[in-house]
């Protein structure tokens, strides 16, 4: 079993290096996927053998271990992959041995960082995410794509920076407590034992730079630039996944926070950052003019929301976090696929020039509205009923007047994206239709598509199979809120 | 090493870490930072270096080896190099001027060491109360970051953080384990060769980076 760690982290960066000896051919193409595939097939078994007892599995000495909420983000990480990289097999203009090698350790890195048992092997491997992201947000001609990766790695890096101070607090508390360490599961050991204040220090300090790298406000200026620019699978890759394996270290960290120093503090401090998040994310969504723009703000949003799961903790809602974590990459990974096919049919980003699209391309506009559709929170999509879950919770938690702001938030983000999409779908006007037409989507390409959405769809309906899966990995955070 | 003489080198050398920062938000040449920068790199190995010799701990001094080698030598070498290319050694001239940057700056240095308080308590050697020392790079790093225009200069912004934030893992714990520490380093060279990189495409596209420039991608 614990060999079986290695493989969603040596098996890509096997890939990658194989993609970069062999560019041009075309088969190197394939390549990213087959590590996406991978990941997912590993986080599976993992997924299904740690079930029974917990940190079933580790290596090299305890310094990668998984248990259920590992296993289950390694599945996250595997399937949202396969979706954003199968659909970029149909997208025109991404066909380059380094791209497909940096995707390839974009995806180790990911998985490096959920399989860590070691807040700095963790640290360094969500850094490498942020180095090997960087030529892929810059990677089409031209200056805007440099611009927003000059902004992603100087806020980025700096992000977790601070990230990596309130690590080295950690350890130094640790050290005065007797026993230092990084490793979480002898943290949380150690935890009641630690200095408060000095931990206090430590927790806020890493859970504020994780922030930056979940895209949480007020440190989310990088994102819609970043989300914007790249090319769709790469989008796809960083709004459905890189942001959630940043939440993931926020939850190891707020475990740690809230045995050392009671379960106000990490709360407040995570309440405060997702309501901010939904406030600025539903502010902005009003007024887009740029749908892929839209799209990343709704990744705001979204991140927004699930800090609050966080924050409320306890069974339900952590459940919900993590069923929302996996529907919204799903869904957003296959948006952002669909985004930049229209962006190749119709030549611009912008939601003004595309309106009216479902008339003119419905293969187009189609899933993408079904897709919007699951985003804004309608059944039968699994966050319709994740959201109600999260709210229920901190109903249940006494948290009544933070979760009434989080329903307005919610209804205003609801009209602001819906309103988008409406004229960008339905919207009259637009380019006439008798424009000779570009050839339709073949039944292949949209494959991808929807099956992410079948399965965003079928989520609900799997969680009373997954419930033991997600049950676990419910216990591995031992979450005491 | 003798207690006073590590009491003395680690005094010596967060105080001419302090000193570097605060003529960082003070000089205005870019040309100066960099040679500030390789003097702070400097004064962190030698702190490294002490404390790995107090320590008796061997693989710090190691550390402290590849510390001076990359801060003190081939980055600010890269930094240098790029200026002279660019062929601009002129000003940047931050949002502030020189009296209110040096008032943000001392402002910065108390914030840091009230902010430091629970860590001084932790332990009472003299390395952890040069802990302040490393909070207040970190700040006056942010304060470089926020208030230049220069491409240049917010990579001078970005690793003055890094200093701080290093200065504060070496005296507070002896350095984290050392693969940490490697990844670390590793890290921060292939940072800053990002931004070299982009900022050269930048430089490509439309002549000289300034930041302020980068109003393209807005809402």
């Amino acid at each position: 079993m614990g060999a079986m760690l290695w493989l969603p982290v040596l098996v890509p960066v096997a890939l990658g290096a194989l993609a970069a000896a062999g560019r041009g051919a075309p088969w190197t193409r394939l390549l990213d996927l087959v590590a996406a595939l991978t990941i997912l097939a590993t986080g599976l078994v993992l997924l299904t053998g740690t079930l029974s007892a917990p940190y079933a599995a580790s290596a090299a000495g305890g310094l990668l271990r998984a248990d259920a909420l590992t296993a289950y983000l390694v599945v996250t990480i595997g399937a949202v992959a396969t979706v954003a990289l199968w659909g970029a097999l149909s997208t025109p203009g991404t066909a380059d041995g380094w791209f497909t090698a940096l995707v390839c350790l974009f995806l180790a890195a990911m998985s490096l960082a959920v399989l860590a048992d070691n807040l700095g092997v963790l640290w360094v491997a969500i850094e490498a995410t942020t180095i090997t992201t960087a030529f892929l947000v810059g990677y089409h001609p031209g200056r805007a794509p440099l611009e927003a990766a000059w902004k992603y790695v100087v806020l980025g890096s700096v992000g977790v920076a601070i990230a990596f101070l309130g690590i080295v607090v950690l350890y130094a508390t640790s050290r005065a407590a007797g026993a230092p360490t990084l490793s979480w599961v002898e943290l949380v050991a150690l935890a009641p034992r630690l200095d408060p204040e000095a931990a206090k220090l430590g927790v806020a300090l890493t859970i504020l730079g994780l922030a930056t790298k979940a895209g949480l406000a007020p440190m989310h200026s990088w994102l819609p630039d970043a989300h914007s620019q790249a090319p769709a699978p790469v989008s796809g890759l960083m709004s459905g996944v890189l942001l959630s394996v940043a939440l993931y270290a926020v939850m190891r960290v707020g475990v740690i926070g809230d045995l050392a120093l009671g379960t106000g503090f990490v709360r407040g401090l995570l309440l405060a950052l997702g309501l901010l998040s939904l406030a600025v994310a539903a502010a902005l969504m009003f007024t887009q003019r740029d749908y892929k723009r839209l799209l990343a703000y709704s990744s705001i949003e979204h991140m927004g929301l699930m800090a609050i799961g966080v924050a409320i903790g306890g069974p339900l809602a952590t459940t919900a976090v993590l069923v929302h974590m996996l529907g919204h990459g799903l869904i957003k990974a296959a948006l952002f696929v669909q985004a930049g096919r229209i962006l190749a049919s119709e030549g611009s980003t912008r939601i003004g020039d595309v309106t009216g699209l479902l008339a003119r391309r419905p293969d187009l506009a189609g899933p993408f509205l079904a897709g919007g559709a699951a985003l804004l929170g309608l059944p039968p999509f699994a966050l319709f009923f994740t959201e109600v879950a999260l709210v229920v919770a901190g109903w249940q938690a006494g948290l009544w007047a933070p979760m009434a702001l989080v329903l307005a938030l919610l209804l205003l983000a609801f009209a602001g994206m819906s309103r988008q999409l409406v004229r960008m779908t339905l919207g009259a006007g637009g380019r006439s239709l008798d424009e000779p037409a570009s050839a339709r989507l073949s039944r292949g390409a949209l494959a991808p598509v929807l099956a992410a959405l079948v399965v965003a769809a079928g989520l609900a309906a799997l969680a009373v199979p997954l419930s033991g899966a997600l049950g676990s990995a419910v216990e591995s955070l031992a979450v005491l809120r | 090493m003798t207690e006073t003489l590590f009491a003395q080198t680690v005094a010596a050398a967060t105080g001419l870490l302090l000193l570097t920062a605060i003529l960082q938000v003070w000089r205005r040449s870019t040309e100066a930072s960099a040679r500030l920068l390789a003097l702070q790199g400097l004064a962190l190995a030698v702190l490294v270096g002490a404390i790995g010799l107090a320590d008796g701990a061997f693989e710090l001094v190691a550390v402290a080896g590849l510390v001076l080698a990359l801060k003190a030598v081939a980055l600010p070498w890269a930094l240098t190099r790029t200026i002279a290319r660019s062929g601009n050694r002129g000003e940047d001239s931050p949002r502030v001027n020189p009296v209110s940057g040096l008032l943000a700056a001392a402002a910065l240095a108390t914030l840091a060491y009230a902010v430091s308080r629970p860590l001084l308590a932790l332990d009472s050697g003299p390395a952890t109360h040069a802990v302040p020392a490393g909070l207040t790079l970190v700040l006056v790093g942010f304060l470089v970051l926020l208030t230049r225009h220069q491409a240049v200069s917010q990579v001078i912004g970005f690793l003055v953080l890094d200093n701080g934030i290093a200065t504060v893992a070496f005296l507070t714990a002896g350095g984290v384990p050392l693969v940490v520490e490697l990844g670390v380093l590793l890290d921060v060279v292939l940072v800053v060769f990002i931004l070299r990189i982009l900022s050269a495409r930048l430089e490509l596209a439309h002549g000289e980076v300034d930041l302020h420039e980068l109003r393209e991608l807005r809402d």
